[in-house]
């Protein structure tokens, strides 16, 4: 029954095949063809042979996670995922001269500047080196929106993803290249049609910087880089410059475009700037707009994460921030890393705001608006906003956003 | 008797620490690192300066060549004007790239961030019209007209006069309005909201 009824939605969408499928021919090659939703779909699927495996897996018909994407980037559906890893072609983008094409066996990463020995290596190069895996998110730095009730956790902050992610550490090959003691910053460029450009502290380099390849157990996306990008550990995400193709080791930043004009804000009276890690934040993505919940057991569901460090704790308030009680965390909770939290709630049915709020290991906890506020005045613009988000839901169970305006 | 079994007791934790971190250290189960993989090959100097583009705020990088408001105005009318517009409108229309001019805001950037009023080093422009613009044609821009657009633009933020060329030497020296704005990050983690 219910079965049917996403049926004529999903065709009415315009979907007109339900899957691809690949199959051999008489002449033994391997086809695709597509296979008509109303072939997959009987009354009784023990009674029909389903399709036989095939190279590549596919998405059920029925789920159709998508990115909601402007002219410069595209969101993530947070409220659609489960767990804590974001499918890699799920993972928000922000890009400055579009994705470039890249010819892995033309690819090549120069480093030099203040080096003993400026290098040239390869992708297979990088791939030789001792490799690294870390689960991590990426955030970028301008991820929130927050002017009206009808907005979803993907329009809030779908500017977030987690991957797995693969490759060199930088130390690795800046010990190869034998950075000068005076070097203090290096320049990361990448070969898009922006050729982007910031500068990073060495330190960095030298702590937890990675030359990532590999995203989620494949090559990493087009859009996330291919075929290697630079990855900052909890920095805001302009700086894991994608399609990296030249470091260069200095004794002083190069105040490029993106970190004079853009990724800086207003505090008080000045403009902050070097602006790196990401502050503490949380975001219930169930329930929340545009869903709509029923009197009863709900299980209050989201993410927090951290640049500084691991997430401590996760609270939750029921009664529009009046009183808070301890989310329970889904274990391992890594560093710097998306975190699952979870909150068993009974609702009675009484109009409320649901809040989270998230603390890390340093002891930072997630502000209010009004605490940011407080703490940079009210032209602050919108870098670096992680405020507490609340939810309101409504007699009739539906969910909206409570704006959160400042200007 | 009890002093001996506390220090047995902190001796042992000692130990039992530095086992954990000597296991937990990545490299305990593979040989020593040698000084070098010898992975890659040396750079070639042609190639460094193939990609070497990067101008920073003391005038390393910037190449010979020089222009001035008058040489730049034609070019900025011609490859940049109709994305980042001529000044005024920039305050009421939408331009598909960022307004440039502050005539109309002045030196207040709460009302339109402009070069004039929000860019800390002169240098940036030159690096970035360079390396990525026009929009339509990225790159393609000749040394002299990457200075005289500078230079138009420093003009049209009211920095510099019309006449006056910018090249290697003259750029850096350049003195920006915003520049006395910025400050470095303060934020170190820990409790205090920033």
């Amino acid at each position: 029954m219910n079965i049917k009824k996403i049926s004529r939605r999903t065709l009415l969408g315009g979907a007109a095949t339900a899957a691809v499928v690949l199959f051999k021919s008489s002449y033994g090659k391997m086809i695709q063809a597509a296979i008509p939703e109303s072939a997959l779909l009987t009354d009784d699927p023990t009674k029909i042979q389903g399709p036989p495996p095939g190279e590549l897996g596919t998405r059920s018909p029925f789920e159709h996670p998508v990115k909601k994407a402007s002219d410069i980037s595209s969101r993530t559906p947070l409220q659609d995922l489960y767990g804590t890893i974001t499918p890699s072609d799920l993972h928000y983008e922000r890009h400055h001269g579009g994705v470039p094409a890249i010819d892995p066996h033309k690819y090549e990463l120069l480093i030099h500047g203040m080096v003993d020995k400026p290098m040239v290596f390869t992708l297979a190069d990088l791939k030789r080196f001792p490799s690294v895996s870390r689960i991590c998110f990426l955030e970028c730095s301008g991820n929130f929106r927050g002017s009206k009730e009808t907005l979803s956790p993907q329009e809030i902050c779908g500017l977030t993803s987690q991957s797995e992610w693969t490759g060199v550490m930088l130390s690795t090959l800046l010990r190869e290249v034998g950075v000068q003691p005076k070097a203090s910053w290096f320049l990361a460029e990448g070969s898009d049609a922006a050729v982007m450009t910031r500068s990073i502290p060495v330190k960095k380099g030298w702590d937890d910087a990675m030359i990532v390849y590999a995203q989620n157990g494949e090559a990493i996306r087009p859009e996330q880089g291919y075929p290697a990008r630079l990855f900052l550990p909890g920095w805001e995400g302009n700086t894991s410059v994608k399609w990296l193709r030249r470091i260069e080791l200095s004794d002083q930043p190069y105040m490029t475009r993106e970190e004079t004009s853009k990724y800086t804000y207003p505090v008080k009276d000045r403009i902050r700037q070097f602006s790196f890690e990401m502050d503490a934040r949380s975001i219930i993505t169930y329930p929340a707009f545009p869903q709509q919940v029923e009197k009863g057991w709900i299980e209050i569901r989201g993410i927090a994460w951290s640049g500084w460090g691991k997430i401590a704790k996760v609270e939750i308030s029921t009664d529009n921030g009046k009183s808070w009680q301890l989310a329970r965390l889904q274990e391992p909770v890594l560093d710097k890393a998306h975190t699952a939290f979870r909150y068993l709630w009974q609702w009675n049915g009484d109009t409320t705001a649901i809040l989270s709020r998230a603390t890390d290991e340093t002891g930072y906890t997630q502000p209010s608006l009004q605490q940011l506020i407080a703490a940079r005045g009210a032209d602050m613009g919108g870098y670096h906003l992680n405020p507490v988000t609340a939810w309101v839901i409504q007699r009739d169970g539906k969910v909206l956003f409570r704006p959160e305006k400042w200007k | 008797m009890q002093e001996n079994i506390k220090v047995m007791r902190l001796t042992t934790l000692t130990f039992a620490c530095i086992l954990i971190i000597a296991c937990n250290h990545s490299t305990r189960d593979t040989p020593p690192w040698p000084a070098s993989f010898h992975i890659g090959r040396p750079a070639i100097a042609a190639e460094i300066a193939a990609w070497d583009i990067d101008v920073r705020p003391d005038g390393k990088g910037l190449p010979a060549g020089a222009g001035n408001a008058l040489s730049g105005k034609p070019i900025y009318m011609a490859k940049c004007a109709a994305c980042h517009g001529t000044g005024a409108e920039a305050m009421n229309a939408k331009l598909p790239g960022p307004a440039l001019m502050n005539d109309s805001a002045g030196t207040d950037y709460r009302k339109l961030k402009t070069i004039g009023n929000y860019w800390p080093y002169a240098t940036t422009i030159f690096d970035y019209v360079r390396r990525t613009m026009p929009y339509n044609a990225p790159g393609t821009l000749t040394a002299n007209e990457v200075y005289s657009i500078t230079a138009y633009l420093l003009f049209t933020n009211r920095i510099i006069n019309e006449q006056t060329v910018m090249d290697a030497r003259s750029l850096p020296k350049v003195v920006m309005p915003a520049k006395r704005l910025f400050i470095p990050d303060d934020r170190t983690g820990g409790p205090e909201i920033r």
